[in-house]
């Protein structure tokens, strides 16, 4: 109990010094940031940015202006004749005319619970996990592992069209997943395959996704790794950017009309954060009050473009403050401290019915998908050293193993069991039958409509037809 | 031009005061002037009708209710409502009956809505039902279609059907598309609404006629509303409906006022409505052209012609069992639209028509719609960009000659 509250007190404590919704505090900060400027004072500076050297209204020579504006201490809010009433609050005077720095000095710090070797930093607030939850979350990040090998080299051999791996991400994918609840709902971008397997969702139907063959969830509409599951409460992955966070919105919306126990989850990476949607959909979650968590899988490539050619400030977490949103920076590589912040941000936002942002900062590893080659735009020791150094699988196995909860053996027989798993999985898969030809025209309408129903008539005739040219066609 | 807004469909035998009617060609008419309304309802306007009858008759029962004839509901009482209005009704009723009913869109709550749809309604249900949102159309549609699949049945408000455009990703790649992509697993039972069409010099911008754009979406429906009656039917009958309803109402029609009978009815939201059957020519159209089409069709009738004009209705999927029934017995087909020329109703229309009914038609489909141009503000360009009667009634000669 008492460790639990350190944390949301840490997280709390944290949260205030890295930004804050507060008016005051905001007003604060900004005075921090004048008085940094102060420090900085440098003669490139225009003269009313350097230290000391306020902009005098005497400069325009307004004398209305001068009238208006007296020495105006910033903490003497209680001077009602030096507000303006606006709507939303009394908003302050000042004769400084100073702009709010693009950007602050520092970047924003980052979470963590273990260090690249796997050991606990001394200090870190953390709530410790029980075996069987560390257990099958690092079981959980293996078989992700597997799953993407085996897949991935699958499509490699043309026996599926296309994939998209998410190494790098185990963590962020297991350790967010992990602190939910099987109540709340679940919009995945599409590198978070973790969070259908640990609620349940099994290889083969994985795989039968991935081959669109008769039995997938999907009826064999959508493309491999877009995937849904409405029993286990993850909603169909749509391909476009950012189109599921509106969508969180409004699933959290309701939730909160339910007033159910539960919060939404949604997951985006770095390049969506450039999307419209990501930017309206914060601002409406902040102003509609509702549960959710936004997790933000910051791996530092969008295809081809890095973080620097997709925005000019440091990463996702600051733009939380933008729209009155709590936000936290984790390390992404480490399970504890992603399943960690994300347990306390459900907390807080099922209890305040407010959303919460998390950045976890990760690597894409592979490629963006099966169509893609990013040795052509990144240099190969960069990614190895992600791989291997940064690996989030190999730092929580040293910690799993050093607890005592896993051992050298049952890695080795994992792995080899799972992988058999999966190539069996695919070994089924590929004999299965493909998808049915009335897949194509059924769940367009609630009810098959009759120009459909024509239209479907048509096809399976000239299959009939044809046999020849619509060969293994299932009917 | 305003009593454009206000004309009726055409009660039996009033007649509108600007219009040049001949009354003494009446009597020799071939066929008396039917006005058909699916409930038999009178339609009450500020001109005494001259002439016997003010009641007609009524043909096919359009509501879904069987039983729901016409005939027995012209006797029992019907209450006066303008378009809006009856939108409003419906979606009230709606929500009393469903507690999973809810409304989103900008100044929805409070304001009541830029037309007063949702007038009344969040003081009635709360700020939660009725919620006002930020202005991003394509985040709450997008909002809306998360909230569908997680049980509840949003009715999202554009202000003008032209800031729909924004939605349009929402719309077509998930609104239409993820009850299929997630195996049925997902219902998406939603009801856009919002204002289109060309208005009173309200610009380019707010001119649109989304129906065009949104017509190949696989997986919508939609509806345009016409008369206070119909439009609270399809409202009803929208949000009923489990797949997601493109609701078209027009900015020029929100004033027109209607009897609407007492006792609740759903229309059905595939079915084209008889507006005056005939045997000349086949005249379809849709919301606000109707009345292009009525007025044109005093003027034909005083000329002698018999025109059929049926209100589709619904715009997708076309009623073709009523067209097709309608062209069989006239052999010419007259359609009447407010979309530009490509790739308007219209033109799908054709091409269905064609491709189902090409051995009755006796003469090319004639087509006539809106030019294909931004609309202008003059006031008169913007007339002049839209089909007015006089250009129906050349192009019914043209055709029955």
């Amino acid at each position: 109990m008492t460790i639990w509250l350190a944390v949301t007190r840490g997280a709390n404590y944290r949260t205030k010094t890295l930004i804050s919704t507060a008016f005051r505090s905001l007003r604060t900060s900004l005075t921090t940031f004048a008085s940094g400027d102060a420090r900085e004072g440098t003669s490139r500076k225009p003269a009313y940015m350097s230290s000391g050297t306020y902009y005098r209204s005497s400069h325009f020579g307004a004398s209305e202006a001068r009238q208006q504006v007296n020495h105006f201490s910033s903490d003497d809010e209680e001077d009602k004749s030096q507000v303006l009433d606006f709507p939303g609050g009394p908003v302050p005077y000042t004769d400084e005319m100073r702009f709010l720095p693009g950007s602050s000095e520092k970047r924003v710090q980052c979470y963590r619970v273990l260090d690249d070797e796997g050991y606990p930093l001394s200090s870190t607030q953390f709530q410790h996990v029980r075996k069987e939850v560390a257990v099958k979350m690092y079981s959980g990040m293996v078989t992700l592992q597997a799953m993407d090998t085996v897949i991935y080299e699958a499509q490699r051999q043309g026996r599926i069209s296309f994939y998209m791996t998410s190494y790098g991400e185990e963590a962020v994918n297991l350790g967010s997943v992990a602190a939910l609840s099987d109540d709340d709902i679940v919009l995945p971008q599409y590198r978070e395959p973790g969070v259908m397997l640990w609620r349940g969702f099994e290889l083969q139907q994985f795989v039968d996704q991935f081959f669109g063959n008769k039995n997938d969830i999907g009826k064999g509409r959508q493309m491999p790794t877009h995937y849904g599951s409405n029993k286990h409460n993850v909603l169909t992955i749509s391909a476009p950017l950012a189109t599921q966070l509106p969508q969180a919105v409004g699933a959290a919306y309701s939730l909160k009309m339910d007033k159910k126990d539960a919060c939404v989850v949604t997951y985006f990476g770095d390049g969506c954060s450039s999307e419209g949607d990501f930017h309206a959909s914060l601002n409406f979650a902040a102003v509609m009050e509702v549960p959710i968590v936004y997790i933000c899988r910051n791996n530092g490539w969008a295809i081809s473009t890095p973080v620097t050619e997709q925005f000019r400030i440091d990463g996702i977490v600051v733009k939380g403050q933008a729209y009155g949103i709590q936000s936290i920076r984790v390390d992404g590589n480490d399970v504890l401290a992603v399943y960690n912040a994300v347990r306390a941000a459900r907390e807080i936002a099922i209890k305040e019915q407010r959303p919460i942002l998390i950045e976890a900062l990760t690597y894409r590893v592979g490629h963006h998908s099966t169509s893609d080659d990013s040795t052509k735009y990144r240099p190969v020791d960069e990614i190895e050293h992600w791989k291997t150094a940064r690996n989030p699988v190999s730092i929580f196995r040293k910690w799993i193993q050093r607890s005592g909860w896993w051992s050298d053996k049952e890695e080795s027989e994992f792995r080899a069991n799972i992988r058999k798993q999966v190539i069996h999985a695919v070994q089924v898969a590929e004999k299965t039958e493909k998808a049915p030809i009335g897949n194509i025209f059924s769940d367009v309408y609630e009810k098959l409509p009759k120009n459909l129903m024509e239209q479907e008539k048509l096809l399976k005739e000239t299959v009939k037809r044809y046999p020849r040219d619509f060969p293994n066609a299932p009917l | 031009m305003a009593s454009l807004i206000i004309q009726r469909i055409g009660a039996a035998t009033s007649f509108d005061t600007n219009n040049n009617f001949d009354r003494r060609s009446l009597s020799g008419r071939k066929s008396g002037f039917l006005v058909v309304r699916s409930d038999g309802a009178k339609i009450t306007t500020g001109l005494k009708p001259i002439g016997s009858r003010t009641h007609h008759l009524v043909t096919n029962a359009v509501a879904t209710k069987p039983g729901n004839s016409a005939a027995s509901t012209a006797s029992k009482s019907g209450h006066e409502i303008l378009l809006f209005d009856a939108l409003r009704e419906g979606l009230e009723e709606e929500m009393d009956r469903d507690a999973r009913v809810c409304v989103m869109g900008e100044d929805v709550g409070h304001y009541g809505g830029s037309y007063k749809v949702t007038k009344g309604l969040a003081p009635k249900y709360g700020d939660l039902r009725v919620l006002d949102t930020p202005i991003a159309e394509n985040a709450f549609t997008g909002m809306g279609i998360g909230a569908a699949m997680t049980g509840l049945r949003p009715i999202i408000e554009g202000m003008n059907m032209g800031f729909l455009l924004l939605a349009f990703n929402q719309i077509s790649n998930n609104c239409g598309m993820l009850h299929y992509t997630s195996g049925g697993q997902f219902k998406i039972p939603v009801v856009i609404r919002g204002p289109g069409g060309v208005g009173r010099q309200l610009g380019a911008e707010h001119s649109q006629r989304l129906e065009s754009y949104f017509q190949s979406i696989p997986g919508i429906q939609m509806v345009a509303c016409s008369t206070p009656y119909n439009a609270k039917g399809l409202m009803k009958a929208a949000i009923r409906s489990d797949n997601p309803v493109i609701l078209f109402e027009h900015v020029l029609l929100y004033n027109l006022k209607e009897t609407i009978p007492d006792e609740e009815y759903v229309l059905n939201l595939e079915e084209a409505e008889m507006v005056r059957p005939g045997q000349h020519v086949t005249i379809l159209t849709y919301s606000r052209m109707r009345y292009h089409v009525m007025q044109a069709a005093k003027t034909l009738v005083n000329k002698g012609y018999d025109p059929e004009v049926i209100d589709i209705r619904s715009l997708k999927p076309f009623d073709l069992h009523m067209i097709g029934n309608s062209v069989k017995k006239t052999h010419r087909v007259l359609i009447v639209e407010e979309c530009m020329r490509t790739g308007g109703i219209g033109a799908s229309l054709t091409a269905a028509i064609n491709e189902n009914f090409q051995d009755y038609l006796d003469a090319p489909i004639v087509c006539l719609s809106s030019q294909d141009v931004p609309t202008p503000y003059a006031g008169t360009l913007e007339e002049w960009t839209v089909v007015q009667p006089p250009q129906i009634v050349a192009a019914v000669e043209q055709l029955c000659k």
